[in-house]
């Protein structure tokens, strides 16, 4: 067993906690702090020892280096991979192909990239156009909204629901399920959360069976059909890249269109200019992915190293921040403001190197099209100031409440 | 002016092609590559520049 550290955090370069809240909270003066105080990287005893790298150069470096950092741990837990009981290793891993290192990543991934590409995924945007304005109609002409909990959370769910062929209507039970898997980090394994996974698994157990039985155009049924290596996926492999495209695609979107919400709700000017000029959209949206970069990914490193002068050790956990890398002013003009017209932005907000996010072209459009039809119903809103934002903790940050008011509908 | 994509450096985070459709495609799996053997039109310079200003995995060129 690793051995686990809780409690505060009594400081940042030695003992961070980044499924704190307060990493939460604070995590840009976070990062700031620890840069000017020349710790470009921090370390931590706990999850059984971690790195927190803090420039683009290093994290893009590290996304870069599938020889000394696999990716059979994306998501950093209390028990390293190998401790986990019958886990599927490297080069597969639990939930390929984010699990996957090459050679075999390549195979898994590129069964999924057509499924995935611009030009299969364009034709969504009626349906998503649909989603959300249904979501807003659904809000009647309340003057207080919550904008995660009746808008954001619901669009990526509804969309990536449909894709797998699973009930829209399970949305609720969807996101218990991300929040265990990525929200509840810190926590021990205690027999509720064991309990709730069990439930997961008994789930998609069905669900799969039920397309075994009747074939359908969906992506369940396209998994277990594909082949890989002249070969029929795995059942492990197949509901594996289920669980991810269901974890993956929700709360990071719903995240990053909810801290765009949360960015025009807080800044009037930028509001204004994108509802007076709405093809500025599509770039403010590539702002508002670099400032608000709701993921950092993970890695596990394979054998002792160093790496920038510190010492890694074999299956230590290594933190991909690619919203600090976003933030590095050597990378970007004017890193900590948001330049909602911003010219040149070489972000890394979909990660970097041969695991970029394979839905991002979805998750662009939910973006672009959530916004434009929040903005074009509600010219004007503003944060409640008798409630609280909340955010997420964890390696998917986000609003998870945004209690709104409606000065203006149209 | 031409616009080249480097094919072992392209990860397909499709910015070049949503920037620029008139100068890059994106084939079946969300690669992209440059139309008309990268040769820039007259007038669409800017755009080319934008698309290399653009892309996270610097795989676009431009010869001037």
């Amino acid at each position: 067993m690793s051995e686990t550290v809780y409690g505060p955090v009594t400081d940042w370069a030695t003992d961070f906690d980044h499924g704190s809240p307060a990493y939460a909270a604070n995590q840009h003066k976070i990062w700031d702090d620890l840069k000017n105080s020349g710790c470009p990287i921090a370390h931590t005893e706990r999850y059984g020892g971690t790195w927190l790298p803090l420039t683009h150069e290093m994290v893009h470096s590290i996304a870069y280096d599938t020889d000394h950092f696999s990716s059979e741990g994306p998501v950093v837990g209390q028990l390293k991979p190998s401790e986990v009981p019958d886990r599927i290793g490297a080069p597969i891993g639990p939930v390929p192909p984010i699990s996957s290192d090459p050679p075999f990543h390549n195979e898994a991934r590129r069964l999924l990239l057509p499924a995935f590409s611009p030009k299969m995924i364009d034709p969504w945007r009626d349906e998503v156009i649909e989603i959300c304005n249904k979501l807003i109609d659904d809000m009647g002409d309340a003057d207080h909204i919550d904008a995660a909990l009746q808008y954001s959370q619901h669009i990526p769910v509804m969309v990536i629901a449909r894709m797998l062929g699973l009930p829209v209507e399970d949305g609720d039970r969807f996101r218990g399920w991300v929040n265990l898997v990525l929200s509840g980090i810190g926590e021990e394994r205690t027999e509720e959360r064991m309990q709730k996974f069990m439930e997961f698994n008994e789930y998609l157990a069905y669900h799969v069976n039920d397309h075994k039985e009747n074939p359908r155009e969906d992506l369940i049924s396209f998994l277990l059909n594909a082949e890989i290596f002249g070969e029929k996926l795995s059942l492990e492999h197949a509901v594996g890249t289920v669980i991810l495209l269901l974890i993956a695609g929700i709360d990071t979107t719903w995240s990053g269109i909810g801290s765009s919400l949360w960015h025009l709700a807080t800044n009037s000017v930028d509001r204004r200019r994108l509802v007076e000029n709405p093809d500025m959209i599509p770039t403010a949206v590539e702002e508002f992915l670099r400032a608000y970069a709701p993921v950092t990914m993970a890695r596990v490193v394979k054998e002792d190293m160093e790496f920038h002068g510190v010492q890694m050790k074999k299956e230590d956990w290594v933190l991909l921040p690619f919203p600090a890398a976003n933030r590095d002013d050597k990378q970007f003009a004017n890193a900590h403001e948001v330049v909602i017209d911003r010219e040149e932005n070489r972000h890394a907000a979909f990660g970097l190197g041969i695991h970029r996010c394979l839905g991002s072209n979805l998750a662009r459009l939910e973006m672009n099209v959530a916004v434009e039809v929040f903005l074009q119903r509600f010219p004007d809103f503003s944060v409640d100031a008798n409630e609280m934002v909340t955010w997420s903790t964890g390696q998917v940050r986000g609003p998870r409440t945004l209690p709104f008011v409606v000065n203006a509908r149209a | 002016m031409r616009v080249h994509v480097d094919p072992s450096k392209c990860q397909g985070h499709n910015r070049c092609y949503a920037l620029a459709p008139e100068l890059f495609d994106v084939d079946d799996y969300g690669n992209a590559f440059e139309l008309n053997d990268g040769v820039v039109p007259a007038g669409l310079e800017d755009k080319a520049r934008l698309a290399l200003a653009n892309c996270p995995e610097f795989a676009i060129s431009i010869e001037e």
